[in-house]
């Protein structure tokens, strides 16, 4: 019988992802008895050699976790240990800081859509490969990108590993020129990115919507990105300081990196979870583009991530233009640091979702031990079920091919950035 | 580099090793450039771009990321028998990165450290460059590697030019940007002076120390910069910090830093 049959596929790389990963599926007949996502870290091990490191030492190091959300892993560490250190920032450098953080999620979420998963939509096998017969939209793409990365270059020197962040502030002011510069082509863009979420809005998506509870931090006055409690779905408001009481990480044999649960179930962080959240907050300009193009938030559906996605994007640069139209910040750049020994814990919100990290510093501000934990930790778990669910109801009887598409698809509507943790991912299918 | 390359069409091919992904994006934040890139040459593999052709013979590697697992190691192999020329690109490839810092303690404390399961997962118990396992072409080094770099390289090959290394040190790009001496003004204990070129001195210019992540410059002179920083009041293990963070595993900088970290403060009661 057909549906009986045995299938073994292996494909050695979801592409289109940061990062490298596989799956491994086998299945006989309807029944699915093995799925994984696998991720095999090459440990980096960061929070060993993170230990003995000076706090000042911190927010460089840890950049290195991920190219495509450096600032987010900087500043989620530099945050944790002004809370300890009791500094408190002026406002101006607070704005500041939310710009290069505007900046990161418009690169990131940018990055995402035209690289990664626009490709399966427009049905080519990359964006490199589409730039002859669509041009406009990788035009377009690589626009907003480039305010991104502008942006972040603004305050940070450069949009990959920046230099400008420190604990107390930054190293130096934006200068004049730079600021004027980066209005202009966040002026530019905006436009851009409200056609593409015109464009995101006319796909044809998928609908493979379930039951899941979402998290990501929740503010009563501001979108969050960097303050506000850790909301779920399903109820719970926590500072950071009760994660460890709800979240706990464990370790399987087919994944190098953790998977993390929430009191014992699966959850999603990202821009899908956050908008869910947070669709109240919007501006109202915002609010009325979703509603004009027909979009409907909180929803369960994943295949919607790309148009959450585009949606935070136009509320990035509104924002980061209501901050430029501003004069140009002068001041102190940052403020006197005192180090002091204790504990201390922060979440933001990296692009890909939410970031928890605690530290425990001695009194010179050096680093005791720390725990580090990424999005995609989070949303491993999460993948999975996702795709236990989808993969059934799309059809176990679909070819390898198709089957192994599919899955690939629903991988990328969570972006996982694979080398925050690790590396190397696998495909196998093993039909018994 | 004596293999002949095709100047028409380049076929290219990135890989990456352990690594945080960043310098690939020296490809994909390229904005317009990249569409011009694409003209002149053609890539074959580059994961996260879409293309998964893994052992197709090219002209050019891009290794991104350190040799730190047994796979890394097979792979390096393959991408060497696969194409003409190799590139490591960035401190992971030139020096095994961040990861790198593991080599100077115990690995294996720190792998049971972390994993509850460390049996779960194959590691080496070091994290090192490219070019300690196979024959390398050239290297682009730096923490990221920037879209300069890339291009520049890329069209010296095209142009049949003899790719040069970029070596001169930091110091130099600094003065003729004309930025103050953060050492000088502020005593901060700046790498810039055993560092290469390549970052346009960028911590300098926010006023900070450079903390070396385009590795080692030519002749460093490594051990005379820490006795300065010794004269600026760092104690020798905090010398030791300055040498071991991106390009720890690079032999000027892990010497400097073994050497500080065996010597032990006396305390005079
Ligand atoms: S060299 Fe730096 S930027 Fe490049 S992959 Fe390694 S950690 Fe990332
Ligand atoms: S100044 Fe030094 S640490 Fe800073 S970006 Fe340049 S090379 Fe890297």
């Amino acid at each position: 019988m057909a549906k009986q049959r045995k299938i073994a596929l292996k494909v050695p790389f979801v592409t289109r992802l940061e990062g490298e990963g596989a799956l491994e599926l086998s299945a006989k007949g309807d029944t699915i008895d093995k799925l994984y996502l696998k991720i095999f870290e090459p440990p980096r091990l960061f929070e060993k050699f993170l230990e003995g490191k000076s706090y000042q030492d911190v927010p460089d190091l840890n950049a290195r976790i991920c190219g495509i959300c450096p600032m987010a892993y900087q500043l989620t560490s530099v945050q944790a240990i002004e809370d300890l250190f009791s500094i408190q920032l002026p406002d101006h450098l607070i704005q500041l800081r939310r710009l290069m953080n505007l900046g990161e999620w418009i690169q990131s979420h940018s990055l995402h859509i035209h690289f990664l998963a626009i490709p399966d939509f427009l049905g080519f096998e990359s964006a490199l490969s589409m730039a002859k017969q669509h041009p406009q939209v990788l035009q377009r793409g690589m626009q907003i990108q480039e305010t991104g990365n502008a942006l972040m270059t603004l305050l940070g020197g450069r949009s990959v590993h920046p230099v400008g962040l420190q604990v107390g502030g930054f190293g130096r002011l934006p200068e004049l020129a730079n600021w004027d510069a980066a209005r202009q082509q966040v002026d530019q863009a905006l436009p851009a990115a409200v056609e593409l979420l015109r464009w995101t809005a006319s796909l044809q998506l998928p609908d493979y919507s379930h039951d899941f509870i979402w998290v990501s931090l929740k503010h009563s006055e501001i979108y969050p990105i960097n303050g506000g409690d850790i909301t779920t779905s399903n109820g719970l408001t926590l500072h950071y300081w009760q994660y460890p009481d709800h979240f706990k990480e464990h370790q399987v044999r087919h994944s190098t990196a953790f998977y993390s649960l929430l009191d014992g179930k699966d959850y999603l962080v990202g821009p899908l979870a956050r908008l869910n959240n947070n669709v109240a907050i919007l501006p109202d300009s915002i609010k009325q583009l979703v509603n004009d193009n027909g979009l409907v938030f909180p929803n369960q559906n994943m295949f919607t991530s790309i148009q959450a996605r585009a949606v935070e994007i136009i509320l990035a640069l509104t924002e980061a233009q209501q901050l430029l139209a501003e004069p140009c910040p002068t001041g102190d750049a940052h403020l006197p640091v005192t180090p002091q020994a204790g504990e201390c814990c922060y979440c933001t919100e990296a692009p890909r979702g939410m970031i928890y990290h605690h530290y425990q510093l001695d009194d010179e501000g050096r680093v005791i031990n720390c725990t580090i934990i990424p999005p995609t930790s989070q949303n491993q778990a999460r993948i999975e079920q996702d795709l236990k669910y989808s993969v059934k109801k799309f059809g176990l009887n679909n070819s390898d091919d198709a089957l192994k598409f599919f899955c690939e698809r629903v991988i990328r509507n969570y972006d996982p950035c694979i080398s925050c943790s690790t590396h190397f991912l696998e495909f196998k299918i093993v039909r018994k | 580099m004596s293999q002949q390359v095709n100047p028409t069409k380049l076929t290219v091919a990135l890989h990456k090793l352990t690594s945080c992904s960043g310098c690939q994006l020296a490809f994909l934040n390229q904005g317009a450039t990249l569409l011009e890139l694409v003209e002149l040459v053609d890539f074959k593999h580059f994961i996260e771009a879409g293309l998964n052709h893994p052992d197709e013979k090219v002209d050019l590697a891009f290794v991104e990321g350190s040799v730190s697992t047994p796979e890394d190691l097979k792979r390096a192999q393959q991408i060497r028998q696969n194409s003409k020329l190799v590139v490591s690109i960035g401190a992971c490839a030139t020096s095994g990165g961040v990861q790198a810092l593991r080599n100077m303690a115990d690995g294996n404390a720190w792998m049971q450290a972390v994993y509850t399961r460390p049996d779960f997962i194959a590691t080496l118990a070091t994290s090192t460059g490219v070019a300690e396992h196979i024959k390398v072409d050239f290297e682009l080094w730096g923490c990221p590697i920037t879209v300069r770099q890339v291009n520049h390289f890329i069209r010296q090959l095209l142009f049949g030019a003899r790719p040069r290394p970029e070596a001169e040190k930091l110091c130099m790009e600094c003065k003729r940007r004309q930025l103050v001496c953060v050492m000088v003004t502020q005593q901060a204990p700046c790498l810039g002076p055993v560092v290469r070129t390549g970052c346009g001195a960028l911590c300098p210019a926010f006023g900070r120390a450079c903390y070396g992540c385009f590795g080692p410059s030519e002749q460093p002179n490594c051990h005379s910069l820490a006795n300065r920083f010794a004269g600026l009041g760092l104690v020798p293990r905090e010398i030791a910090q300055r040498f071991a963070s991106i390009h720890s595993h690079s032999k000027p900088f892990r010497k400097e830093s073994h050497h500080w970290q065996a010597i032990e403060v006396k305390e005079i009661e």
